[in-house]
């Protein structure tokens, strides 16, 4: 009873009900009118046939008065295959005629009868058999009637077969209707159930469990597919979140724990040449460490997020990269590096001036740290190309660059080619790039630079046309 | 330096009042928005330290109202926002320097300090000396001991930074902020290196040292020692 009251829930299911009696109402009148049209012409063939005789009978009763009536209608009925005649007196008694007996009543209505009457025949003989006809009844003056009819027994056998074949097939169309619709919705029923436990296992947490998917091809499969891709896609980003959580948590725990140890190392140093100041002053700069790591973290979150508009003016590119290049110069030089730039004279750009500078820095600093440890000095190029509406900035050295299954991964936050992480840096560097990148509708490129690592930024001028974010 | 902080978190500020009463400041501490507002309104301050965010009236629409009423005092505004963004819309405002927490005391030390010296050298000067060290602004010449020395312009300005807040201290962040005109944190110690080539040659053959390192903040020039 529950199960059907769940299924009667169902759209699918409501709406067959509803498809389901209006077809049958269709049917049951086609049935009744083709039935009713069918006996109707049968008996209208009939009454013609009839009128055509009582006429040809009035004709003879006018020349040959009754006795020549009652020999035509005697000899009409000897007839083989005749139709019903019968003749009485006014009293009832029969004068002539093949009908041995018919319904009550009947004799009584001159004219057309009304319905369909039984009647039995004289030559029937033994076991009287029961037939259906139409009449007419005709009045004499002298108060004789005269019945003439056509039997009605095949026409209305006819009418009933086709009536009860009507029904049965109604019959049997309703009940395969209403099995197929119980076994659809059995089925459906079931898939959504299996759905949802399905749905019920992902919720409490299980982000591997996927919806079942039969193969059918249906609007169900279609449906699992999408959310399963869906799931794939959480999973995924979930899982990322998690390794970034764990990156924070390592890369944060690690200073984290210097910093306590220190200042436990300093209050336990009773020694009289204690020096509780470089304790200290070593504490604060693993503190400075921390919050540069946490406002890098922040930029590229905002950044990505885009809830910070960032201000973008027209800003000479060229003259970033001259500024850039002249501020790491100096640390160049002591690293026994160059920098060298490539760049046009004028390069107008509708840009966040600080974003670019930070980028550019972040890569040449990337370049410094990274491309060192090789048997030749290091140079670092920073090339500008101004290429129809596009910016693009490079920064190449020939460092031993990144394997390229690595380049996607070094954008990653906290992702680092060094996984014991002994040389300085953050891993936030390229994450911050990108972001920058992205904030300038531009993407960034790793490239080999045979040898070396490439970096390209290549976003769009932007001038011309008003900044979106401005 | 009379200095008014006005600072809602409690903690932040009493340890900041002492710690400015024990660099030789004198502070007073306001703990809304408008109450500081009364208070700049009222007194005469050296510079005010205001946190950007404040119960009753927040901290732009203070210096925004200060500055209407013809009140110029140098004003250093504190923010936990510290996006290039947030920095410009605290400057139009009427801010004079922009700090960003977390900060060390050092950097808002150093900065209180320059923004109050500011008021006192309204005059424009050309030329600046400390000790056998002179910078001259208009030619653009830089002698010690009479032996002229030759910069790139870069080291010029700043030399130039430098010598104009003598005997203050001046953080890497701000020689990054006033002499490259820069706000990004660069990771490394880009500024270290360009000071040392500066010391380089203003130092190298001279003997006594004029250019000193604050452990922990930055630098100040200074005569001596």
């Amino acid at each position: 009873m529950r199960r059907l009251r769940a299924l009667m829930r169902m759209t699918a299911v409501r709406l067959s009900a509803v498809y389901l009696a209006l077809f049958a109402i269709f049917a049951l009148v086609l049935v009744i009118y083709v039935t009713a049209t069918a006996s109707n012409i049968l008996q209208s063939q009939s009454r013609t046939a009839i009128a055509e005789e009582t006429a040809e009978l009035g004709l003879i009763y006018q020349r040959a008065g009754i006795v020549g009536l009652v020999r035509s209608i005697d000899r009409r009925s000897r007839q083989p295959g005749a139709s019903l005649y019968l003749m009485t007196d006014p009293a009832g008694r029969i004068l002539a005629g093949n009908v041995q007996s018919l319904d009550i009543g009947v004799l009584d209505d001159p004219g057309f009868t009304s319905r369909i009457f039984a009647y039995q025949r004289y030559e029937d003989g033994g076991e009287p058999d029961v037939h259906l006809a139409v009449a007419e009844v005709v009045q004499l003056p002298n108060g004789m009637r005269i019945l003439v009819g056509r039997d009605q027994t095949d026409q209305e056998r006819f009418r009933l077969i086709v009536r009860n074949a009507l029904i049965a097939a109604l019959g049997l169309m309703g009940i395969g209707a209403l099995a197929a619709w119980l076994f659809v919705g059995r089925s459906a029923l079931q898939r959504i159930d299996r759905l949802s436990a399905s749905s019920a296992r992902i919720l409490a947490g299980d982000l591997n469990e996927r919806l079942p998917v039969t193969g059918a091809g249906d609007e169900f499969d279609r449906l699992s597919e999408n959310l399963n891709t869906l799931l794939s896609r959480v999973a995924l980003l979930q899982s990322g979140l998690r390794q970034v959580s764990d990156n924070i948590a390592h890369d944060l725990k690690t200073p984290l724990t210097r910093l306590r140890n220190r200042a436990e190392a300093a209050m336990a140093d009773r020694s009289p040449d204690a020096d509780p100041r470089a304790a200290l002053e070593a504490a604060v700069a693993e503190a400075d460490g921390m919050i540069r790591t946490f406002d890098a973290l922040l930029m590229i979150g905002r950044v990505e997020a885009g809830s910070h508009p960032v201000e973008k003016v027209e800003t000479d590119l060229s003259a970033i990269v001259a500024d850039v290049a002249e501020l790491y110069e100096p640390l160049a030089e002591e690293a026994g590096a160059t920098i060298r730039t490539h760049t046009p004279s004028a390069a107008p750009a509708l840009v966040s001036r600080e974003l670019i500078a930070q980028a550019l820095s972040n890569l040449i600093d990337n370049a410094l740290k990274y491309a060192g440890g090789q048997d030749r000095p290091v140079e670092i190029d920073v090339r500008l190309a101004m290429e129809g509406e596009r910016c693009r900035l490079t920064v190449s050295d020939n460092g031993p660059g990144i394997p390229a299954d690595r380049r996607e991964r070094v954008l990653e936050r906290f992702y680092r080619l060094d996984e014991s992480r002994t040389k300085p840096g953050s891993g936030l560097g390229l994450s911050l790039v990108q972001a920058i990148a992205l904030v300038h509708d531009g993407a960034i490129l790793l490239e080999d630079a045979g040898p070396g690592l490439s970096v390209t930024l290549d976003f769009p001028a932007g001038t011309g046309k008003p900044s979106a974010n401005a | 330096m009379k200095i008014l902080l006005i600072e809602d978190d409690r903690e932040a500020a009493s340890y900041l009042l002492k710690a400015l009463k024990e660099a030789g400041h004198v502070a007073d501490h306001a703990a809304d928005g408008a109450s500081g507002f009364h208070m700049a309104d009222s007194r005469d301050y050296d510079v005010l330290v205001v946190d950007r965010m404040l119960p009753e009236r927040d901290g732009l629409s203070v210096i925004s109202g200060l500055r209407e009423k013809g009140n110029g005092t140098p004003v250093l505004i504190l923010s936990a926002l510290g996006q290039v963004d947030d920095r410009v819309t605290g400057l139009r405002a009427g801010g004079d320097d922009y700090l960003t927490k977390p900060f060390a005391f050092s950097e808002l030390l150093a900065r209180v300090e320059v923004l109050g010296r500011r008021r006192g050298a309204k005059e424009v000067e050309t030329h600046y000396r400390v000790g056998d060290l002179e910078l001259d602004r208009l030619s653009h010449e830089v002698r010690r001991a009479g032996r002229a020395i030759v910069l790139q312009p870069r080291e010029f300005r700043l030399l130039e930074y430098l010598m104009k807040h003598a005997g203050q201290v001046v953080t890497r962040t701000m020689l990054l902020e006033n002499v490259w005109d820069y706000h990004f944190d660069p990771q490394t110690n880009v500024i270290d290196v360009h000071i040392s080539r500066l010391r380089a040659k203003i130092e190298r053959d001279f003997g006594t040292p004029l250019l000193h390192t604050v452990r922990g903040s930055g630098y100040i020039m200074r005569a001596g020692e």
